[in-house]
């Protein structure tokens, strides 16, 4: 029935059932212990004949040159500097971009791989689309990189996913700091290993007088956790007599939810991938007039193409706000 | 001769249509479906500009739409339907407009507690939802006038949004709990019980959601979100799980800490469980949880979304339920307000029908 070809034209067309066995990790991850990860890029096999050879070499040298870009690039030296596609106008850019970085799961589970390999391959990723947003004048990117909601998840998965987080920050760290790129933490970190807690701390320290791009990872984040929290704080005010009830205003929530690290807290756009069309509790209150773009591909699969397919889409939009353009 | 075979010939087709819709919703119920459904009625000046009409037309032409789409709904046995009606960011628009626009909604509430109205058709609960304060005063009148004289049936509900903004929902339901805890503070304080007051903290399982009901702390530390993330006190928190509605809680090891200690004393079905340890001389105070905020949510009368639709694709909330629909999937068919039609409500429930299973297992993880 799914099928049938209906006359509705759909901006997202959701994507064919494809089967949702994430509950089903448990078991896998229990079977499964993480293993490191195969290289991404398989070597071509050797073939015999001289013409082939040649264009063989040619190839791999190719491959080689483009490793070696990739690699200084992932160093912060980008020899090219990613000029802005033609496609995209300098000044609509979306100041703010938020992501929800979901499908590694997925797209390890369609590669026969272990989860492990997936948030690995999904943490490459998220660095290219830091790099970029450094080099296209995006001043904030917002990442959901774990949901207070996915601590129920199996303890080897987080386990992984904390050690992950401490890796990338740690090897990231130079590249921030030469890139002029600050790092904000939010979310209820109380629950993250303390190692991983003080390590962000040192990190947001060391960054804090970066300007250029300004990223913010959502851990152990939850959109209506913000809130409470920031009604929390309000009502302590309240009950202090800082404040008076009839004070309480939008602008005064504002101020107290957890964006409010940055100048920029409501996101422009945000991106969710692998086709999944909700918000998750990922920045409830931000995201009130915030453009969403559906992307089918998974995450690891989002790479520069599919970015600069969303920038268009967003700067196609006409953004009203509730008045008449 | 010939417009009474016209007339019988549109008739027959009028009856086709509504045997095919009834097997198609029949076919569609063999399937778990929406108890709730969400409508941002986006469209109408551009479905206006369109077919060449006047200004206000396309407002009217999205009236007949609206009724269209809930008779759809209604039929095919959703319970609850939303609409986004009218934002308080539309107030920006032109006056003539918002004027226009006023007078259209007072039109149609009239009409609305008429007898041939949708209302009887289906035994509708009808709720203005919003700031009604910021409504002129003939419109305020009738939407609460509606509001009692539907306040009696029980088979269905229609939730209209009217001044709405997810903001206002918020800031309004954060001001009621902190009166609400104010005067719960007052109370406590009042009857001097401060030292007996059982101490118990609890996570609560709200809309999927665990809370952890955290000792807010106001001693000056550097981020805001470090004071609520003391390890001391997240150590002690024990799950709870709410069984069959029943929530089971444990009672948690305080720790004294200055500023805003707080204790909840709330009573889940009766039962209070004592902690004698933890503050004992300190001023208790009950907190704010996820609940309380839920609780004074203009849209506490109804569950949460199932699928939320919004016309002439635009891909955003505009401020609507931001609350309500954090795990509800947005549909944005390009079809412009007035054009929605039978099948995009069936795709719209096919879709919900096809992650339903997904997303119960997840709901009963959590």
């Amino acid at each position: 029935m799914l099928s049938l070809p209906l006359p509705i034209p759909t901006k997202n067309t959701l994507i064919p059932l494809r089967p949702k066995h994430s509950c089903s990790r448990s078991t896998r991850a229990q079977t499964h212990p993480f293993s490191p990860l195969p290289s991404p890029k398989p070597l071509k096999p050797l073939e015999p004949t001289t013409v082939a050879r040649v264009a063989l070499r040619e190839h791999v040298q190719e491959e080689e040159e483009e490793e070696r870009r990739d690699r200084s690039a992932l160093a912060g030296v980008s020899p090219e500097g990613e000029p802005l596609p033609s496609e995209l106008q300098d000044d609509l850019m979306p100041k703010h971009v938020a992501v929800i970085m979901d499908g590694n799961g997925r797209w390890a589970r369609q590669r026969g791989l272990p989860a492990s390999a997936g948030h690995n391959a999904g943490a490459r990723s998220l660095r290219e689309l830091v790099e970029l947003c450094g080099h296209w004048g995006i001043r904030v990117l917002t990442v959901f990189a774990f949901s207070y909601d996915n601590w129920i998840r199996p303890k080897v998965e987080v386990d992984f996913l904390m050690t992950l987080f401490e890796r990338e920050i740690k090897s990231q760290l130079d590249i921030f700091l030469r890139e002029g790129i600050r790092i904000s933490v939010i979310g209820d970190s109380s629950k993250l290993p303390e190692s991983l807690q003080k390590l962000i701390s040192d990190a947001e320290e060391a960054t804090k007088a970066n300007s250029r791009l300004q990223l913010i990872v959502a851990v152990s984040y939850s959109g209506k956790y913000d809130i409470i929290q920031a009604c929390r704080s309000i009502a302590s005010k309240v009950k202090d007599g800082a404040l008076e009830l009839e004070d309480i205003s939008e602008s005064l929530i504002e101020q107290e939810l957890e964006t409010n690290c940055t100048e920029f807290p409501y996101p422009d756009l945000l991106i969710r991938t692998s086709g999944e069309q909700r918000v998750s509790n990922f920045l409830l209150w931000q995201l009130a007039y915030t453009e969403f773009f559906f992307a089918r591909e998974l995450w690891p699969d989002f790479g520069k193409s599919e970015f600069v397919e969303a920038l268009i889409s967003f700067q196609q939009r006409q953004r009203r706000y509730g008045a008449r353009l | 001769m010939v417009k009474a075979r016209g007339d019988s010939a549109s008739h027959l087709a009028g009856g086709l249509d509504s045997f095919l819709r009834k097997c198609i919703f029949s076919i569609l119920s063999v399937g778990p479906l929406p108890n709730h459904i969400a409508l941002i009625m986006d469209g109408n000046r551009r479905y206006a500009k369109k077919q060449n009409m006047a200004e206000g037309a396309g407002h009217k032409a999205g009236y007949l739409a609206l009724m269209r789409v809930l008779s759809h709904c209604y039929e095919l046995g959703v319970k609850y339907v939303t609409v986004y009606a009218f934002s308080i960011d539309n107030f920006k628009r032109r006056p003539e407009e918002v004027h226009s626009l006023m007078d259209l909604m007072l039109e149609k509430i009239e009409e609305l507690l008429e007898e041939e109205s949708i209302v009887n058709q289906y035994g509708l609960r009808i709720y203005f939802i919003g700031n009604l304060k910021l409504l002129n005063e003939p419109v305020r009148v009738a939407a609460e006038r509606a509001m009692a004289a539907t306040a009696k049936n029980t088979k269905a509900v229609l939730l209209i949004c009217v001044a709405y903004t997810s903001y206002d929902e918020i800031v309004h339901a954060v001001q009621e709990s902190c009166k609400a805890k104010r005067n719960e503070t007052e109370a406590l304080n009042a009857t001097k019980g401060i030292n007996s007051v059982p101490g118990v903290e609890e996570d609560m399982k709200i809309n999927e959601v665990i809370v952890c009901n955290l000792q807010v702390s106001c001693e000056n530390s550097s981020s805001k979100f470090r004071a609520l993330n003391r390890t001391t006190a997240c150590n002690g928190v024990i799950g709870v799980e709410k069984k069959n509605g029943v929530a089971v809680h444990h009672p948690i090891q305080g720790t004294s800490e200055d500023g805003w200690d707080e204790v909840a004393s709330t009573t889940r079905n009766g039962e209070i469980e004592g902690n004698e340890e933890s503050k004992e001389k300190q001023v208790v105070l009950p907190t704010i949880k996820v609940l309380d905020i839920e609780k004074h949510m203009y849209m506490s009368v109804a569950p949460e979304p199932d699928i939320l639709i919004r016309t002439s694709g635009e891909n955003r909330l505009s401020n609507f339920l931001l609350w309500q629909t954090t795990n509800c999937p947005l549909y944005s068919p390009t079809a412009l307000w007035p054009e929605l039609g039978f099948w995009h409500l069936v795709w719209a429930v096919l879709n919900f029908q096809r992650s339903y299973q997904y997303f119960e297992k997840k709901k009963k993880q959590l």
